[in-house]
């Protein structure tokens, strides 16, 4: 087991990459501690599963190096690497049985039956399948056929990393609960490094100690659940993490006061001059329904009621804003102002979001 | 136009597929079959498109009696799982086909698909091939296609699953936005609750090819009719733990509450979002070891043990504590769903009979 | 997925069946009545009872030539469903040289029987012939005309080259439905080439697999034209099979009533074994 290291990887899937579209994954150098639960989240075609099949060696960077610890594994292959990979979709042997699918990985590295048999029975009680052991994998659901593939991942205990991708696609609801908190689990009963692919932001952020944001072959934010959540570094994170995502208003900062529709709202921070597309961001979570004069003038067109809260579904200007109402919560008919927290709003330029400067929170 | 199915059921080879089946949907409406795979959502649907045949009972759109109609015939629109286009033919062709065989005059077909495309935002990629598209912009695609027809009776059968998370985010809200517009009866599948509180409407839980509880979607998460029910409709699962009544008090370990019901054991159900870390007036302390934490950012989800049952908690917040402890977390009585033993419900929680 | 009931659908096969019972049912019963009578030819007719079945039942003519028919169809197989396997194993997956390959292989599927059979017949000539010539050159005895042997691996050879190809397309379907994460799972558990030939593409190509046998053996079993162009069923009986046996004693020696009898045992035994393998093989998939 080791640290993982990319250093200024980039890939593109043509022979000769010219434009800035052409590449799958721009430049990019990050480190994967070893141990750690790590999510890459990002929409279809953003290229994390070009990444994760660069570090599963599947795939062979055009530029950059992959390296595990100190070893450059760039040129070898997913074998040489000792990583495990659970797919999309199950996949298991479907003429052998459970036991036998279970020890393949090991068998075919010439472990003595013994250690096997004992790997195995280990395994399959992690995963719940003791009794199971000696059906055989066709005819069983989906999701016990993709619970093998997990254990077919988990059943060599010096691997590098085990990698995930997308791997709670086909399950039901009440099955990614259970599949979900097993892998925790076994994260923290076995410590191996876990990546872990997806385009579901709860799987992720409730999986990972660290989300890997992704979007069109960048890594806009590498963080914690919490630091995405509070402080998205890209309007994209913001928008991507969330349900409803962080509502943006075009604004002028001056200071520490945002002018929006021509109202000035207060700020926690102060701000330099900013030059280019300026906008104030701020979930729905931490904004609050209001009537009167105070705050940014709202109009509501409509509420949802999602259980546990509502989302109040409205515009300032011509922006789309929602905001959260918690259960039990009355809204009141005449609401017709938004009244921000001013502790969570971030000011964004070009997308990305604007450090508070020191000097200016004095004026 | 009304759909009703009176006690419509199905069975092959002995094998019961749907339960005999009261429903009615009225004009206008979104209808939400919410269950888990294999509860007979699809079955219930096929039936409804006539692509079935019932084994026992009726079916009557608008009070005539269809049940052996052939599809063709009925004014019925599906949209499934998988996007599925004429891969050959344009945005506008795709869009334009249904309106083709029905006959339609050429400007008539023009201004409906201008019409329906507008309402999908496809207007853009009107002349672009469906595999030219996004995976979203497919199945708008699609929806379109269903739309046009102007069907009385539009069927969606889990129309987001193969789509990404923040797209299918996105669809949700212009479903219902949609449906306004066209004044047809939808009925949507789908196997997760926040989608059917989402969609709002109305809701008929499934569960082993039985419709448990049909009526407004709120009204049924908040007030289910049984236990079955109110599985089905958490997402976390809901929390049960048997309890004792006598003398009109109930009690989950040491905590107490008074309960107007007959002694004898029952089955306590609340939800994860109703259990807190802080105490306010009136909620029991609740002790239960902490099992694992997951963290999303705004809230917690706490994976709790108490004796023989596993609960989920959701927490606001970002609340780390050291896993294998003792916690306290605090429920409100008036959130405690009380079943028999059998899992029919014997007393609701009292916030949603306020509701 | 469940279809609707609708017991007027069958209607729709009525003209089919019409037509099937015109074309087929109705020479096979002329077939029938032929194999219960004796003929001596002014359209008069004799009772024969089941005469012709025991003569056909206990002729050594036709024993060895079934003999050589089973020799046959399970040297073809042998030869024909390995060979297939590994040729479709080893074709470009994608790009413009799977187009290409796909092109070459299904040429020979193209071609008329009776035209494989001339070219192979001119192609084998000891002295004009290609292969026969340079076999000679090369010091090699070789002539299918009067050496058994020779005649044998020719029109072996000869269906070889005709027929693999199908086994392999088939194959080759098969194995183009396998997901490309199958064979990465199998990388990653470090399995052996035999070991992702056994597990994974063995078992997915086992439906194919399953059609391709039963084509091969029932149309090995039933092969006529090529050899009958080639070696006319010699030197001597070597090469005479089945069908060119049953042709010689319909056509050649006017036997119809023996031959009649020998057509419904030959069409009962290919009818057998077909469905011996085919509930040999679902069996197994089943099981599996």
């Amino acid at each position: 087991m080791a640290q993982i290291i990319l250093e200024n990887l980039s890939h593109s899937y043509l022979p000769n990459p010219s434009k800035d579209e052409d590449w799958a994954l721009k430049p990019m150098t990050l480190t994967w501690e070893d141990g750690g639960a790590y999510a890459l989240l990002g929409s279809s075609g953003c290229g994390k599963s070009t990444l994760l099949n660069i570090i599963s060696g599947l795939l062979r960077p055009s530029r950059g190096r992959v390296l595990f610890g100190d070893r450059d594994m760039t040129g070898l292959s997913t074998m040489e690497r000792n990583i495990a990979q659970v797919f999309q979709f199950p996949v298991v042997y479907d003429t052998m049985s459970v036991r036998d699918n279970l020890a393949f990985p090991l068998r075919n590295r010439g472990l003595p039956q013994d250690q096997v048999a004992a790997r195995v029975a280990e395994v399959a009680e992690m995963i719940g399948m003791r009794d199971m052991l000696d059906r055989r994998a066709r005819g069983l659901t989906a999701d016990a056929k993709q619970k093998i593939s997990l254990g077919r991942g988990m059943v060599r205990q010096d691997v590098n990393a085990i990698l995930f991708d997308e791997p709670l696609t086909v399950i039901d609801p009440h099955m990614k609960w259970e599949l979900r908190t097993q892998l925790k689990d076994l994260h923290r009963r076995f410590g191996h490094t876990m990546i872990y692919v997806t385009h579901d932001q709860t799987e992720a952020l409730t999986f990972a100690d660290q989300v890997v944001v992704m979007y069109d072959g960048r890594v806009v934010q590498a963080g914690t659940p919490q630091a995405l959540f509070d402080a998205p570094e890209h309007t994209f994170v913001g928008y991507f993490i969330g349900s409803p995502g962080m509502n943006l208003m075009d604004a002028r900062i001056e200071g520490a006061t945002a002018h929006i529709e021509g109202v000035q709202l207060p700020l926690a921070h102060g701000y330099g001059a900013l030059e280019g597309k300026t906008q104030l961001g701020i979930r729905p979570e931490f904004l609050r329904l209001g009537t009167g004069q105070e705050g940014l003038p709202y109009t509501i067109r409509r509420i949802e009621d999602v259980g546990h809260h509502r989302i109040v579904r409205g515009h300032v200007g011509k922006a789309d804003v929602n905001v959260i109402v918690p259960e039990g919560q009355p809204i009141p008919a005449d609401a017709n102002r938004v009244l921000p927290d001013p502790v969570h709003a971030h000011v964004y330029l070009d997308d990305w979001r604007v450090a508070p400067s020191n000097l200016e929170r004095a004026a | 136009m009304t759909l009703e199915l009176r006690a419509v059921g199905k069975s092959v080879g002995g094998k019961v597929h749907l339960h005999p089946t009261d429903l009615v949907m009225q004009p206008g409406s979104m209808n939400v079959l919410l269950g888990p795979t294999l509860a007979g959502k699809t079955t219930l649907m096929r039936l409804m498109a006539g692509l079935e045949r019932p084994t026992e009972g009726q079916m009557l759109w608008n009070g005539k009696d269809v049940t052996g109609q052939r599809v063709q015939d009925r004014k019925v629109a599906m949209v499934y799982q998988q996007f599925i286009n004429y891969p050959s033919m344009s945005v506008y062709d795709n869009i334009a086909s249904p309106l083709r065989l029905m006959g339609a005059a050429r400007g008539e077909i023009d201004r409906r698909v201008r019409e329906t495309a507008e309402m999908m935002r496809l207007t853009p990629m009107l002349e672009r091939r469906p595999l030219e598209l996004s995976g979203g912009q497919q199945q708008r695609c699609a929806l379109a296609r269903a739309l046009v027809k102007d069907a009385g009776l539009v069927l969606l059968d889990e129309p987001l699953a193969n789509l990404d998370y923040k797209l299918r985010e996105e669809l949700r809200v212009e479903i219902p936005r949609i449906f306004e517009e066209s004044g047809a009866i939808f009925v949507y599948a789908t196997t997760e609750p926040e989608e059917a509180l989402l969609l709002g409407g109305n809701t008929a839980t499934l569960w082993e090819g039985r419709v448990t509880q049909f009526g407004p979607t709120p009204r049924v998460y908040r007030a289910p009719r049984d236990a079955v029910t109110a599985r089905v409709f958490s997402d976390p699962p809901m929390n049960f733990s048997t309890v004792r009544l006598s003398n009109k008090h109930a009690a989950i370990g040491q905590a107490e509450w008074q309960a107007d019901l007959a002694d004898g054991e029952y089955l306590a159900g609340f939800r994860a979002a109703h259990l807190s870390l802080d105490q306010t007036a009136g909620t029991l302390p609740l002790t239960a070891v902490l099992e694992s934490v997951e963290i999303t950012g705004a809230q917690t989800f706490l994976h709790l043990r108490h004796g023989p049952d596993s609960w989920v908690g959701l927490v606001d917040g970002v609340q780390r504590r050291e896993l294998g402890q003792e916690l306290t977390v605090w429920l409100d009585p008036a959130h405690i769903y009380l079943f028999t033993p059998e899992g029919d419900l014997a007393r609701t929680a009292t916030y949603a009979a306020a509701a | 997925m469940e279809k609707p009931v609708n017991n007027r659908a069958w209607f729709l096969v009525l003209p089919v069946l019409l037509l099937v019972a015109f074309s087929a049912i109705l020479p096979l019963m002329t077939v029938v009545n032929y194999s219960v009578q004796d003929t001596f030819g002014g359209n008069q007719f004799f009772w024969a009872g089941l005469d012709w079945f025991e003569e056909v039942i206990h002729s050594d003519r036709i024993r060895a030539a079934l003999g050589r028919q089973v020799l046959f169809s399970a040297i073809i197989l042998a030869i024909e469903i390995p060979l297939g396997i590994f040729v479709a194993l080893n074709m470009p997956k994608k790009g413009i040289w799977a187009s290409f390959c796909l092109v070459l292989m299904a040429l020979p599927l193209l071609i008329p029987w009776n035209v494989v059979g001339t070219i192979w017949q001119v192609f084998g000539r000891v002295d004009i012939g290609l292969l026969g010539y340079t076999l000679r050159k090369l010091g090699i005895s070789y002539n299918y005309v009067n050496n058994a042997m020779d005649a044998w691996i020719t029109v072996i050879v000869m269906d070889v080259w005709h027929w693999t190809s199908l086994v392999a397309l088939l194959c080759y379907a098969g194995l183009q439905s396998i997901p490309d994460a199958y064979y990465q799972a199998a990388k990653i558990d470090q399995a052996s080439r035999w070991k992702v030939f056994r597990y994974i593409e063995l078992p997915k190509m086992q439906g194919v697999l399953l059609i391709a046998v039963l084509l091969r053996f029932m149309d090995s079993f039933m092969i006529y034209t090529e050899p009958f162009v080639v070696t006319g069923g010699g030197p001597g009986n070597a090469t005479t099979f089945l069908s060119i046996d049953l042709v010689k004693m319909a056509v050649g020696q006017f036997d119809l009533g023996p031959a009649a009898a020998f057509s419904l045992i030959y069409f009962l035994v290919i009818l057998l074994i077909s469905f011996v393998f085919y509930t040999v093989m679902t069996r197994q998939k089943e099981g599996e």
